[in-house]
């Protein structure tokens, strides 16, 4: 409540993110879905108001897990959740649009959760879906008539309907272009930047964990437990590609990471 | 806009082309029947034709219609009521959809002239007997429909639903009844078929009255003129019923299908 009032000037993820507050806080202690199988070691997380973290591991190693207790979506068997967030929302790695409604009207699904009477959804789903670059034309069509970018997008343009503290993003961008990919990026970290919205993010791709986050989280299989944390050393308006593939360099210089994705001699292209 | 509804307008003029040509296809086909065998195997397209219309003009002809039309109906709609309503809940709940399994099967083996012959015991031989067969041979249709819906729903979506605090009401009908219609509806239509098709049969075993009683009446007096007369009349009306019934509900319920 009190950073809301304080001018907060947009491009400052570091240094002064000791001081803010915190968002969520994740304890988990034990999960498992089967009970011989444990799918979670005790593992931990706070994410402070503003902040992007990315959880990166290699496929089945729980980090979907992790997000979906971190969100609510499931309980974890035993551990602890708080959280300040008034309004989250969760951008999945499937767009998840219902088939039978309009853009529109999947964009405005979302606000059902609010007080808000239909037409000041339909008002404020129209205006984020403008604000997305979508056309009136654009509004009237089902899921099936828009091509996959333009769905991963309207997923998110449903899922910023709700202004959002807090965004829990599971992979939303793998099925995507390079192109479409970034111009995701681009709005979700406008997001981040205009209104403090704090982003957990699950992906496998390290190089985009790199991008978009302040921290990343390593995450090991069997059972899911966080390996090693590192802060991404540059501000997000000094990351180039260029740079970036030197971070990841010194990332999977690290032994331990490099055998968790695999990527022993991890330079060879093949 | 215009022309998406021009082309809709289209399509429909030219299925009921396609369903016409099949009529009068069929119509030939009888006649070479009755060219080929003579008018005691199969009468003459014109003269049951022309003896549906005699039929239809009586007061009791049109009054046997509509007899039949309300019981097939009452039978039918009972089911839907109880089917989907009990279709949903067993879905919902794992024990209970393993539970009904061997019902639905067993339910589904009767022939329905077993159950005719257990209502006429039961109801005699009024109006109950055939609505309770039509009732008791489209049930199970009905109801397996409803707990496959629920059943075969996509987890993702409610998650989805969920994770934006969607209220439960709006989640059932925004995220869960389009899908569980998706399955339902076939269903449905086949039930409405098959209640069309079991009343005539009750009747001509049980009643005095209605279309399956006029089949028995021409029955006892060898009157195959008359026969195909009804024949047709409840083929006729099943059509009747898919093209202004079935097919608008269809067009409704799953328009979001066919967007190109």
């Amino acid at each position: 409540m009190l950073n809301d009032a304080a001018p907060l000037l947009s491009v400052v993820p570091r240094g002064s993110a000791e001081t803010k507050p915190s968002v969520l806080s994740v304890s988990v202690e034990d999960h498992r879905y089967h009970p011989l199988q444990q799918t979670l070691a005790p593992s931990a997380l706070e994410l402070k108001k503003g902040e992007v973290v990315s959880i990166i591991g290699p496929s089945g190693c729980g980090k979907s897990t992790f997000l979906r207790i971190a969100a609510g979506l499931i309980e974890a068997s035993t551990g602890k959740i708080s959280s300040t967030a008034d309004r989250t929302a969760i951008l999945f790695q499937e767009h998840r649009l219902l088939p039978w409604k309009s853009l529109l009207n999947n964009i405005s699904f979302g606000l059902q959760g609010q007080k808000l009477s239909k037409f000041q959804r339909m008002k404020k789903a129209r205006t984020v879906a403008y604000a997305m670059g979508f056309t009136e034309d654009d509004l009237i069509k089902y899921p099936s008539e828009l091509s996959g970018g333009m769905r991963q997008r309207g997923a998110l343009a449903r899922a910023l309907a709700v202004e959002p503290d807090l965004l829990f993003l599971d992979e939303p961008f793998s099925a995507l272009d390079i192109g479409r990919r970034r111009d995701l990026y681009r709005l979700v970290l406008h997001e981040v930047d205009e209104k403090q919205c704090s982003v957990l993010m699950v992906t496998h791709d390290v190089t985009e964990a790199l991008a978009l986050s302040d921290r990343v989280l390593i995450m090991a299989p069997d059972p899911g437990h966080f390996a090693k944390e590192y802060e991404v050393p540059l501000t997000r308006s000094e990351r180039t590609r260029r740079n970036l593939l030197e971070l990841e360099a010194s990332l999977l210089a690290d032994d331990r990471i490099a055998q968790l994705f695999n990527m022993s001699n991890w330079e060879q292209l093949v | 806009m215009i022309h998406h509804m021009l082309s809709t307008l289209m399509s429909k003029i030219w299925s009921g082309w396609g369903t016409l040509a099949g009529v009068f296809l069929i119509f030939a086909l009888w006649q070479v029947g009755f060219e080929t065998f003579g008018s005691l195997v199969l009468p003459a397209p014109l003269e049951a034709l022309s003896r549906l219309v005699d039929l239809v003009a009586l007061p009791s002809g049109l009054e046997y219609i509509l007899i039949t039309a309300k019981r097939a109906f009452a039978g039918f709609l009972l089911a839907s009521a109880f089917g989907i309503f009990f279709g949903l809940i067993a879905g919902w709940s794992n024990t209970l959809s393993l539970l009904c399994k061997p019902f639905i099967t067993v339910a589904l083996g009767v022939p329905p002239i077993a159950w005719i012959v257990l209502a006429l015991l039961w109801f005699g031989g009024d109006d109950g007997t055939p609505i309770f067969t039509v009732f008791i041979s489209t049930i199970p249709l009905i109801f397996a429909g409803a707990l496959q819906g629920v059943r075969m729903r996509e987890k993702e979506l409610d998650e989805m639903a969920q994770s934006f605090h969607v209220p439960l009401v709006q989640r059932f009908w925004q995220v869960q009844a389009p899908q569980i219609v998706s399955y339902l509806f076939p269903a449905w239509a086949t039930a409405l078929g098959l209640s069309w098709k079991v009343v005539v049969m009750a009747e001509l075993l049980s009643s005095t009255r209605g279309i399956g009683a006029g089949l028995a009446e021409a029955r006892v007096n060898i009157d195959t003129a008359s026969t195909m007369a009804w024949i047709v009349v409840v083929v006729g009306l099943l059509l009747v019923i898919e093209g202004m019934l079935l097919n608008p509900v269809k067009d409704y319920v799953e328009g979001w299908k066919h967007a190109e």
